[in-house]
């Protein structure tokens, strides 16, 4: 990381073009090796690593689905133990939702935000780069305790009294609740991250209603983890405590209370959904403006819809809990709060629909899946409605109805316009394209494959077949319709694989992408695919919504950019004006030992509370480490 | 793609200073996860108190002394903190060094009385469900007291160095001294918590 060339403070004013990329590569880049790889603060490699490592954790949690498949398939099954089951789906559905689905939106966000914003870095790269080993550690955490059989056993949401001290013997609900605290510090950290890249790090032009409609989603997403994520903080870490210590926050004898921990989690655990919703929508207006071959109908209402889903997210969570006996009234304020949701949620739909309706959509796999979205979402957002409804709710609460209906929500409103987005910013990260043929056989198989396997569970939610459980007796008649689900299973387990394989082999084998291979507006396709390290050689002057599309014969750019540093432009919350030159923070190793050392710290803090005192001491120094001004330029103004 | 320059951004600061700074916008940021969690524990507090017979459960009124003497101390804090906020945005080198000492002894100080807080609140943190939340409300806004000092040392060191005068070293003791505000100002609630909603 030298910058011999280059004087203090020399610009990109008036410099060839090339020299200009030569130098900023060399200020901007990752070093090859086992050092570079760990100190590297680059958004793209973070967000890439990210994304790779959530598809490796659904893969994980799609066998463990495969396996309760296989457990279910037949009644009086034996396929393993009872033990080993409440194993099997506690952590499917902890790793999909905490592994998998919220770490991969972020993913998106940390990629995606920066190159649509149009700036350099993420804030807070180092942050960014602290925030992946911790998501790391937390899901290596998880799944070690899996294979050495002390996997948490007491579902997702792990209700006490069952993961408290009196039945949850063992250590497997404390490591439920510690893998919470490393996905959440990782999450939060991102959060924050986001929400100042797309506050102060837009580039100049780029005002609140120019922001692609993927970065309000994003920032909305943000800040709903800001406000989400400390109940699950503050709910987990007095469940350890409750454990470790002797506190009484669940002991109904010494004045604590169990529905406590519902009202905490769920106050989490209900906005969650739409942190992992709500960036899908976003993914589903950019598609549709790029596939409809115009700007998408209504900005500003996706993006007030987008907002108020954000806010009415908080006010939703007791739906959760209609069957544990609270007052009415508060039950029909919440029954009125969860169906208002389907109106923000309903507009957003009509939007989509008009956009597509006054385009001229063009069939690519991307537009497909949101075609697949669309309809299984319309489903899973009719059940939601039936389900608000506590009359409803008590019949089928805990049953496989429930199951049906957040499988149709989540994979059908979040998985299958991921995948499109997969299919549609591929290029951008990859370089190449994956193949068109494939991802039609992709969305067949997934699509059917999926409305086979769960639309029969609400069948068999009605006729009271109950979630969690591990076996059956033939006389239920549950038998028929679990072998069908069983082999539709294999159907949409064998559309994944293929995904999984079109994605492997298109990096290879893919026809290169060029800088825009669909025709988009935005700013992250003003950039070579792959982008080079410091993504844009002049910063981006944005005069629309759609820049690639209202400026087609010279993208504006501004100049003025010192060279001998990591530099950005920071730019008003408005209408971002640029008020300064930042510098952004170089590769660094610190957050790479923070993060181990805080990891050793919430490790053996399962088995010792004096760890956290012991193990604040490492991590106090690798704190320094990072924060030490090392006189660079950097760390100079 | 093709591109034309439109835009020369040459004079812009080479740091911007309050919010037009990323660092200020983090400390916001962090600040409202903070609050968040902060909130939530009084909710819980106040939660377990509507469900109880009696509060405080089994135990005296906490002892009033160390805990105001510490508020007071906390509210006295603020003015040195404003002044040397107001000092970082001069560059004043000489001012912030003096300035940071003090703050860096304010910090100490109610860290020491805290340890005088914790008996006087007659019960265990294992006694039952009073006590359990009144513990984790102090040791909650504990943790803030240390870490502020922690960032507080660290920052005065490095104010004597030679990477001290430098604007983004001013830039940093103000994000210092905007995060020790919010410290005093969450204090308040859970003091109002802990001593006083007992005795209502």
């Amino acid at each position: 990381m030298t910058t011999p060339d280059f004087a203090p403070d020399s610009r990109d004013t008036d410099i060839d073009r090339s020299l200009v990329e030569r130098q900023l590569a060399n200020v901007w880049s990752t070093p090859r090796g086992i050092f570079g790889a760990l100190a590297t603060v680059d958004h793209k490699i973070i967000g890439r690593r990210y994304i790779i490592t959530a598809f490796v954790f659904l893969a994980l949690g799609g066998v463990l689905a495969m396996l309760i498949r296989l457990q279910l398939a037949r009644p009086e099954a034996r396929v393993f133990s009872p033990d080993r089951y409440n194993q099997v789906f506690t952590i499917h559905g902890a790793n999909m939702m905490f592994l998998f689905a919220v770490p991969v939106m972020e993913a998106m966000g940390v990629y995606l935000v920066p190159l649509m914003v149009g700036t350099r870095n993420i804030a807070f790269p180092r942050l960014n780069a602290f925030s992946y080993w911790m998501y790391l550690a937390g899901g290596i955490l998880l799944w070690a305790a899996f294979l050495l059989d002390m996997g948490p056993d007491i579902g997702w949401f792990a209700y006490v009294p069952l993961s408290g001290p009196q039945y949850g013997a063992g250590k497997r609900a404390d490591m439920w609740a510690q893998m919470i605290t490393f996905t959440e510090v990782a999450a939060l950290a991102v959060a924050v991250e986001i929400v100042v890249t797309v506050f102060k790090q837009r580039a100049p032009g780029m005002s609140l209603d120019r922001i692609p409609l993927f970065v309000w989603s994003m920032l909305v997403t943000s800040f709903l983890v800001i406000g989400a994520l400390p109940a699950i903080m503050v709910s987990s870490t007095s469940l350890i405590l409750d454990r470790l210590v002797g506190t009484h926050f669940y002991n109904v004898a010494e004045g604590g209370d169990v529905l406590l921990w519902q009202h905490l989690f769920w106050f989490f655990g209900h906005p969650e959904v739409y942190i992992i919703f709500v960036p899908a929508v976003g993914m589903v207006s950019t598609i549709v403006a790029t596939f409809a071959r115009r700007p998408t109908f209504g900005y500003l209402p996706l993006v007030l819809a987008v907002i108020a889903t954000g806010i009415l997210a908080f006010g939703l969570w007791v739906h959760h809990m209609f069957t544990v006996g609270l007052p009415r009234l508060g039950e029909s304020f919440f029954t009125a709060s969860s169906m208002a949701i389907a109106v923000p949620n309903g507009i957003q739909i009509f939007c989509w629909l008009i956009t597509l309706w006054e385009g001229r959509p063009v069939l690519k796999t991307p537009l497909l899946f949101v075609y697949a979205f669309v309809v299984t979402f319309v489903i899973g957002g009719l059940t939601g409605v039936m389900v608000a409804s506590v009359p409803f709710d008590t019949q089928v609460h805990d049953t496989y109805f429930v199951v049906a209906h957040f499988h149709y929500v989540l994979i059908g409103g979040a998985v299958f316009p991921l995948m499109g987005a997969i299919y549609y910013w591929y290029p951008k990260i990859v370089g190449r394209m994956m193949s068109e043929r494939l991802g039609r056989w992709v969305v067949g198989l997934v699509f059917v494959g999926f409305n086979l396997t769960f639309f029969p569970m609400h069948l068999l939610g009605l006729n009271g077949m109950p979630r969690r459980i591990y076996t059956y007796q033939s006389e239920m008649q549950w038998g028929s319709t679990n072998l069908f689900i069983s082999l539709s299973a294999c159907v949409l387990a064998l559309g994944f694989l293929l995904f999984f394989y079109d994605a492997i082999r298109s990096a290879r084998k893919g026809p290169p992408a060029g800088d825009n291979p669909w025709d988009a507006g935005t700013l992250e396709w003003a950039t070579t695919s792959p982008p080079p390290d410091y993504n844009f050689a002049y910063i981006p002057v944005v005069t629309s919504a759609y820049p690639l599309w209202d400026e087609r014969e010279a993208l504006p750019v501004a100049t003025g950019l010192r060279l001998d540093r990591r530099e950005i432009v920071v730019s008003t919350v408005g209408d971002a004006r640029p008020e300064a030159r930042e510098s952004s923070p170089r590769n660094s190793i610190w957050p790479f030992w923070t993060a181990i050392a805080t990891s050793i710290m919430l490790i053996a803090s399962v088995f010792s509370p004096w760890a956290v005192i012991w193990g604040s001491v490492p991590i106090a120094v690798a704190l320094i480490g990072w924060f030490w001004p090392k006189g660079v330029p950097e760390d100079d103004a | 793609m093709k591109q034309r320059a439109v835009l020369d951004l040459s004079r812009l600061p080479l740091h911007g200073m309050g919010s037009a700074s990323v660092t200020w916008w983090g400390t916001l940021s962090f600040m409202l996860i903070e609050g968040t969690g902060f909130a939530l524990v009084i909710g819980v507090y106040l939660y377990l108190e509507s469900l109880a017979p009696e509060w405080p459960i089994g135990a005296p009124l906490p002892d009033l002394g160390p805990g105001s003497v510490l508020t007071i101390i906390l509210l006295i804090s603020v003015v040195p903190n404003l002044l040397i906020s107001r000092w970082a945005g001069r560059e004043e080198l000489r001012k912030v060094q003096i300035g940071i000492i003090v703050m860096s002894l304010l910090c100490v100080a109610p860290l020491v009385l805290r340890f005088y807080e914790f008996p006087a609140l007659h019960v265990r943190w294992d006694s039952n469900a009073y006590g359990s939340i009144v513990w984790t409300l102090l040791g909650l806004h504990m943790s803030h007291l240390a870490t502020d000092l922690g960032d507080t040392l660290v920052l005065a060191v490095i104010m004597f160095t030679k990477h001290g005068p430098n604007k983004r070293r001013f830039g940093d003791i103000q994000d210092n001294a905007l995060y020790w505000n919010f410290v005093v100002l969450t204090w308040l609630p859970i003091y109002g918590c802990i001593y006083w909603i007992p005795r209502l």
